[in-house]
């Protein structure tokens, strides 16, 4: 971009004036997956706002018992702290593997990708126990409005995490495979994202969910 | 038919013979009709041998130009279909008086009316305006191709994947009875247990991926792409709107999702969101489809503001009056849009002060929407003005909106919407908007980059045929909803007691004949066109003297779109480039990467397709192997790491000079 | 990324400024040169993401000690209290974890987030109050409000 071409000059009334330079002659190879990071976040913002009707449902049916069991009955804050601190560790395991991977070191990338990804799954296990234990106790998503946004509002956090397991099992392959070049690289940082991503929506979640509803 | 009947509802589902109409009708005439054309240009592709070039060159191209073309076929094919909806609730109004019952049962008008709005919506304008934009905002910006051009092409086919679910159902199963929007309880299992509430939310879901990906999609081409030179205050009009549109996509459309899977939540799983019992609500429903519909309108008609600003400008010979208080006023539209969704629930029982809140900010959004009327007529004023056909189309507009616009904020106030709610009055007005401003806007922009995308100009004598039928139409068609409206008659009936009405319904219903006649010119014209391309073609690759880049490249425009990446000084660039000399450049060309073809976007549009099949008749195992595939088709894809390659400089220099030869050739 | 070879070089060098057009004589920024280089990603460092952990446990920890002790007397003031420390913790997580930055991609990131944080605001607020005023004037469910 930086050479010039084109300055033919046009005469003009008035005297002789340059044509400007109208194009870029001399153009570099623009890398691919430029706008990779940005598409992602902007995808990112729409799940937002899933989550936001989520939210906003959960807000306006939650308190619709309908004479059956409400949040104080069922929550258990313990075991939402345990499951929490998972998702906290997982956080930060993964910073871990990002920093791995700027110095490009595949192996201990796949270590604290793989330790993320245990993390991961024991918080989708304690989940998954507490949704089997509510609805042993009769507190099924048909019970009640209130439980069908509670079940659907901290489900659909959990298929995410389920999702972003997925995703990381197939990017540890995709790195053995292929090793650590630039689309792998982009697409751990886009996972991170999204991991990241979950851990705020799941603040919003233990907040507003579990801690209020105890409280109220 | 089989012995275990369990084993049957196993492999099939709640799917049976008795599924398809055979015993109605006007179906299978329908179905005739639609098998003997089928038939027919399936027939013709297979003898002309065209099914190797349009899966090459078409259907698994991730040229935004060609996807471009493929939305805005998509949406005309589907306009056929909704407008066939449309002359069958008219013409069933005209002639239902008097103990006459009419020839629509009122279990299929319920189905017409329903696919009508939904066809319309999502599968007409929303694919001629995400077409436009598809094919112009890339040239627009100097950019070679979007963002993400695997997902361009991906979005387009879970598009389609969705309009041919809407379709399925007029043959296998039934459409939804519940209005455009499927209010809940009368959505939900316990009053619609058939199918068509399934088809509803599954053909929306689908298409509503399509649309949101498309949506991220141009708003990072927007953001990163731009050529040289073009800040975001010289960016064309076109480009602003489609901008804000996008941005509007992304944020809207979630919510259209979120609020679908918790309907189909209550259908399939038996959850409480929408029902009455159980603590359930389901006006939540309505405020949440709301706050994706509203916006929803304004994504349909931004992009067309678009279309009129470059058209105005461009036909008027001067810069357009405003341009900074046109995108002012286009961001404004886009962050209002999102705070007046209750006004189409006034009459739920919010009270006064949710009312008047919501009241007011509908009145103020028509004040960016009246600036941008003035900056038209401005543009206007003291132009030399050329009647082309876009042109007209903007005039017609221009005079039609502002009805339309007026009779919105009568609407806009709480008291008088008590009394207009959900009459005719509201159906008088919407048509007003949706046909005066998107289809105007659609056709306005399709006959002004018409000659960009085939390289000749659209035949005007049927331009102007389809034009006065569709004005004229429009109006005696909805003109006559207007007053039957304010005399108290509400939508959607099926037969009428007053026989005193029954004079505005065939007056209606005869303006419904002449916006057929209208869509019958447009398809002639473009026959026409097709045949007398010769004697209308433009090798110039600027028939209209235009202002904006698309313009500077040949028509149609090589895959690669420039040669050069361009450098732009204006928000007119290419009139810019006009007044100072443009040379095109002739040599130095160097090798141009691009994005591979590719047929995974049809594949998994396709399984999509079947999931949702499988879904809407419970045919678990299917749903479940749909699915699976999807994911796995998905991840296989991400395998693929070699997605582009170069355009050799052979072939640069070689289209380059061809285009040299046509511009000598014209003596340009 | 390979694009950051030529992150830094502007389009000042085109040098078209005597030609005499007075639009011609500048590239305005913010057009190409933040497509493509803007990319790239802060460097994330050790220290960064311990900060952030470390903040964050003890975000989440309050709010579980302070509803579980229950040490705050009215519930008021505990339901305030942990929506506001989980907001702050929103932040930290959004600062420390998401590597959040007024500049990066040309501070197209955060213009996004702050939209879309308006548009969640309006959802949850506006869903809520709406709802809320639905509630009390059609659902009388207090006997004393029936007529």
């Amino acid at each position: 971009m930086t050479a010039m071409t084109a300055s033919t000059s046009a005469p003009e009334a008035g005297g002789v004036k340059e044509t400007p330079v109208f194009y870029v002659a001399d153009e570099h190879e623009h890398g691919e997956g430029g706008s990779t990071q940005l598409g992602f976040w902007l995808y990112l913002m729409s799940d937002c706002l899933i989550f936001a009707v989520l939210f906003a449902t959960y807000g306006v049916l939650g308190g619709n018992f309908a004479a059956g069991p409400s949040p104080k009955d069922l929550f258990d804050l313990p075991l939402v702290a345990v499951n929490t601190s998972m998702l906290l560790f997982s956080s930060i395991t993964y910073g871990f593997a990002v920093l791995e991977m700027q110095k490009n070191r595949k192996q201990g990338m796949l270590m604290w990708l793989a330790i993320t990804m245990m993390f991961g799954a024991a918080f989708i296990g304690i989940e998954l126990f507490e949704f089997t234990h509510m609805i042993l106790e009769g507190a099924t998503p048909q019970r009640s409005a209130f439980l069908s946004s509670f079940f659907t509002l901290v489900g659909t956090h959990g298929l995410h995490v389920t999702f972003g397991i997925i995703w990381m099992i197939t990017l540890m392959v995709q790195v053995m495979k292929f090793g650590l070049n630039e689309p792998n690289k982009r697409r751990i940082l886009c996972l991170s994202m999204f991991w990241h991503f979950l851990d705020v929506v799941w603040i919003g979640v233990f907040t507003f969910v579990y801690l209020m509803g105890v409280l109220r | 038919m089989f012995e275990n009947f369990d084993l049957q509802k196993a492999i099939f589902g709640r799917l049976t013979l008795e599924s398809i109409p055979y015993h109605e009708p006007i179906l299978v005439v329908t179905f005739i009709v639609v098998a003997i054309g089928g038939a027919a240009v399936l027939g013709a592709i297979t003898y002309f041998r065209l099914w190797g070039y349009l899966w090459r060159e078409w259907f698994t191209s991730v040229d935004h130009k060609r996807i471009g073309v493929m939305y805005i076929v998509l949406g005309l094919v589907m306009l056929l279909r909704g407008f066939a909806d449309a002359i069958m609730m008219r013409a069933q109004q005209a002639i239902a008086f008097n103990g006459n019952e009419g020839y629509l049962p009122a279990h299929h008008f319920d189905q017409i009316f329903t696919a009508h709005g939904v066809i319309m919506i999502f599968f007409v304008a929303m694919p001629l305006v995400t077409g436009l934009m598809n094919y112009v905002v890339p040239l627009q910006i100097g950019a070679r191709d979007v963002a993400f051009p695997f997902l361009n092409n991906f979005s387009f086919w879970m598009t389609v994947s969705g309009a041919i679910l809407v379709m399925a159902s007029l043959f296998v199963g039934e459409f939804a009875r519940t209005g455009w929007l499927a209010y809940p309880p009368l959505s939900n299992y316990a009053y619609s247990p058939d199918v068509g509430v399934d088809y509803y939310i599954w053909a929306l879901q689908i298409a509503g991926v399509g649309t949101l990906l498309s949506g991220v999609n141009l708003i990072a081409t927007i953001v990163k792409m731009r050529c040289p030179g073009m800040s975001m205050m010289k960016m064309p009009v076109f480009t602003w709107t489609a901008l804000c549109t996008n941005v509007l996509i992304v944020a809207a459309f979630p919510v259209l999702t979120g609020v679908l899977a918790l309907l189909s939540l209550d259908r399939y799983v038996g959850t409480n969101f929408f029902t009455n019992d159980f603590g359930g609500n389901p006006m939540m429903y309505v405020n949440l489809i709301w706050i994706w519909g509203h916006p929803e309108v304004y994504i349909l008609v931004l992009p067309v503001f678009g279309v009129f600003s470059e058209v105005t400008a461009t036909f008027s010979g001067k810069r357009l009056f405003g341009y900074t208080s046109m995108v002012y006023a286009t961001v404004c539209i886009t962050i209002l849009s999102y705070l007046v969704w209750l006004h189409h629930f006034f009459t739920m029982g919010s009270g006064a002060s949710v009312n008047s809140f919501f009241g007011i900010t509908t009145m103020i959004i028509s004040i960016p929407t009246g600036a941008k009327l003035f900056n038209w007529l401005f543009t206007m004023y003291r132009g030399r003005i050329r009647f082309e056909l876009p042109m007209m189309w903007t005039v017609a507009f221009m005079l039609t909106f502002v009805i339309g616009g007026m009779t919105g904020v009568l609407l806009a106030v709480p008291p008088a919407d008590f009394v207009l709610h959900n009459s005719l009055f509201l159906i008088a007005h919407f048509h007003n908007v949706i046909i005066g401003g998107v289809v105007f806007g659609c056709f306005a922009g399709i006959a002004y980059w018409f000659p960009k995308v085939t390289g000749f100009k659209l035949d005007p004598f049927w331009g102007k045929m389809s034009f006065w039928f569709w004005v004229s139409g429009f109006y005696l068609a909805f003109m006559p909803l207007y007053v039957l409206g304010l005399m108290g008659v509400t939508r959607r009936l099926r037969v009428f007691d007053d026989p005193s009405l029954q004079i505005y319904f065939v007056v209606a219903a005869f303006g419904a004949f002449l916006i057929a006649l209208g869509i019958g010119s447009f398809l002639i014209q473009i026959v026409v066109s097709i045949k007398n391309r010769e004697k209308l073609r433009d090798v110039t690759g600027d028939p209209w003297n235009a202002r904006t880049l698309e313009w500077s490249t040949s028509s149609p425009p090589p895959v690669y779109n420039f040669a050069f990446t361009p450098v732009v000084y204006d928000h007119d660039a290419w009139w810019d480039m006009k007044e100072h000399g443009y040379k095109r450049p002739m040599g130095g060309f160097k090798p141009i990467h691009m994005p591979r073809n590719t047929g995974a976007g049809v594949i998994l549009a396709g399984l999509s397709f079947i999931t949702g099949f499988a879904l809407i008749w419970y045919i678990w195992w299917l749903a479940v192997l749909g699915f699976v595939s999807l994911l796995a088709t998905a991840i296989g894809h991400t395998f693929n790491y070699n997605r582009s390659f170069n355009i050799p400089t052979q072939e640069i220099v070689e289209t380059e000079r061809e285009r040299t030869q046509l511009l000598q050739s014209a003596g340009a | 990324m390979s694009t950051d070879a030529h992150a830094s070089h502007g389009h000042a060098g085109h040098g078209h400024a005597g030609h005499g057009h007075a639009g011609h004589g500048h590239i305005a920024p913010g057009g190409h040169d933040d497509h493509g280089h803007g990319g790239g990603h802060p460097e994330s460092t050790l220290s960064g993401y311990l900060t952030g952990f470390v903040l964050s446990v003890i975000l989440t920890a309050i709010p579980f000690w302070l509803v579980m002790s229950g040490v705050l007397e009215s519930k008021e003031a505990t339901a305030i209290s942990i929506l506001a420390i989980g907001a702050v913790q929103i932040v930290v997580h959004m600062i420390y974890f998401l590597h959040m930055t007024p500049s990066s991609e040309g501070g197209w990131t955060l213009m996004a987030l702050i939209f879309t944080v308006v548009m969640v605001v309006i959802t949850l607020t506006g869903s809520l109050w709406v709802m809320y005023h639905l509630t009390t004037n059609m659902m009388p469910m207090d006997p004393s409000q029936l007529p």
